[in-house]
């Protein structure tokens, strides 16, 4: 009777004592959290199977709240929790739409000038690591639909002038395309820019404008036009670097390129393929 | 005294790696050995919980289950001491580093269910080690898995440059490793002994 008074005495001093030890420790070494990385793990479903890229469910909520990763990584979750987290971030989420894919090249056959035929495995990372493709342009796109291969959304097609094709409605802006590219061509973009300089040519204007009719041949004509600060020339390429001036000034911008490697969204490019 | 307890620090170092020669603690062995930055940390957050838990283990072992013929207890004694001290230390790197933190991961929490924590306290409890022998027996089992760990880190990083056979890749190649590295140190065995 004794030892059995002794043990659950003894059990519950030790259990206290350390609860005791553990509340003093949480009240000095407190993090302050976002209240939302909190909710956010509650939804998940706590299998901690990694799916998503992050370690645990834990990580992969504080990465959604802190670094704004996409919603949509929880395979288990599903399209269930991801509405739910939707919610949470529901403000913000608005407020900071998920980026989009584009492609920043223009190189359809009828304008960038080939070089050879390519008959190799149809992959462009192949393409790429062998032959350099069919294309003379050596930064373009291949053509050859890697990453339309990798778009687990169906938000890419193959075009018919040989260019893959982004269905803005089905892009999660989760940027596998991105990684897939060999040649980084795709970029994740906001969603509401009009305004790109769709060409990533880094040669000198004299040598890009023989491979392609729609290169960027750093004439800096929309460096001029856009408002100040807002575009530069960097590496022989105009580089947007604020889209939202840009944007202000977008049909200018685009008029005033004289090869027309600035792309409008929504407009296509009129080029001269005659000569 | 300081002799024999240099001698148990240096036996559970390498000799007697707690790792690889008794096995235990082999989750976060192959777990956290990705990266030799995480592995540094996890093995130095470790070797805290472990000599600490040497420390009040076996204060609660001789200064109150041992006097109170209360050795039952053991167990679970040393139990809620590690899960304490765990959480003590996942709050403790929660608040200095953020980037350790995030790289431990899952891993931190399980130092708790951990059996190379638990099966140093029952270990030196075992042998009836005093104060000083049992904080050279912890500190040592945590600076052999730290060394395990590191070492296994630093070649599982060289090991993604190489090219390793299809069906072996990942974890098959790590627990071949892991079986190489333990004959190693098995090499050691006999010059000193727990």
């Amino acid at each position: 009777m004794n030892t059995i008074l002794l043990s659950v005495i003894i059990m519950a001093g030790l259990g206290l004592f350390f609860a005791l030890f553990l509340l003093v420790s949480y009240k000095k070494l407190s993090v302050e959290e976002d209240p939302r990385v909190k909710k956010i793990e509650e939804i998940l479903p706590g299998a901690n199977c990694g799916a998503c890229g992050y370690p645990g469910c834990a990580a992969y909520a504080e990465a959604i709240v802190l670094e704004g990763a996409p919603i949509n990584k929880c395979a288990p979750g599903g399209a269930e929790v991801v509405g739910i987290i939707g919610k949470i971030m529901g403000v913000e989420a608005e407020a900071k739409a998920t980026p989009v894919a584009h492609l920043m090249c223009q190189g359809s056959p009828d304008v960038a000038v080939q070089r050879s035929i390519y008959i190799g495995e149809s992959s462009c990372r192949v393409a790429d690591f062998t032959t350099k493709g069919d294309k003379a342009c050596t930064y373009g796109c291949l053509g050859l639909g890697d990453c339309v291969r990798v778009c687990p959304f169906n938000a890419m097609y193959m075009g018919e002038d040989n260019l893959p094709k982004i269905i803005e409605e089905n892009c999660t802006g989760c940027g596998l395309c991105v990684e897939e590219c060999p040649r980084d061509i795709l970029a994740l973009v906001p969603r509401d820019q009009k305004t790109f300089v769709a060409c990533v040519n880094k040669d000198k204007g004299a040598i890009s404008r023989k491979v392609c009719k729609v290169s960027c041949i750093a004439c800096g004509l929309c460096v001029k036009k856009a408002p100040e600060g807002s575009m530069e020339l960097r590496n022989n390429l105009a580089v947007i670097l604020d889209y939202k001036q840009v944007d202000t000034k977008a049909e200018e911008v685009y008029e005033v390129c004289p090869t027309k490697a600035i792309e409008l969204k929504g407009k296509f490019a009129k080029v001269n393929t005659d000569g | 005294m300081i002799e024999k307890a240099l001698i148990i620090f240096l036996a559970a170092t390498l000799t007697n790696n707690f790792v690889l020669t008794y096995f235990l603690g082999l989750c976060p062995f192959v777990g956290v050995s990705e990266r030799a930055s995480s592995a540094i940390g996890m093995g130095f957050a470790s070797t805290f919980v472990m000599t600490m838990t040497a420390i009040i283990a076996w204060i609660m072992d001789w200064l109150v289950l041992r006097p109170l013929h209360l050795e039952f207890l053991q167990t679970a004694v040393f139990i809620l001491v590690i899960a304490s001290l765990v959480q003590f230390v996942e709050m403790f790197i929660k608040k200095t580093s953020k980037e350790l933190y995030k790289a431990l991961g899952i891993y931190l929490p399980l130092i708790t269910t951990n059996c190379i924590v638990l099966g140093l306290a029952l270990i030196g409890s075992m042998k009836n080690y005093n104060l000083l022998e049992n904080i050279m027996l912890g500190f040592g089992a945590g600076i052999g898995f730290t060394l395990a760990l590191v070492l296994i880190a630093g070649i599982r990083e060289e090991l993604e440059f190489r090219n390793v056979p299809e069906p072996l890749k990942g974890a098959g190649i790590t627990l071949i490793v892991v079986g190489l590295m333990a004959l190693a140190f098995m090499g050691f065995s006999g010059m000193v002994t727990l």
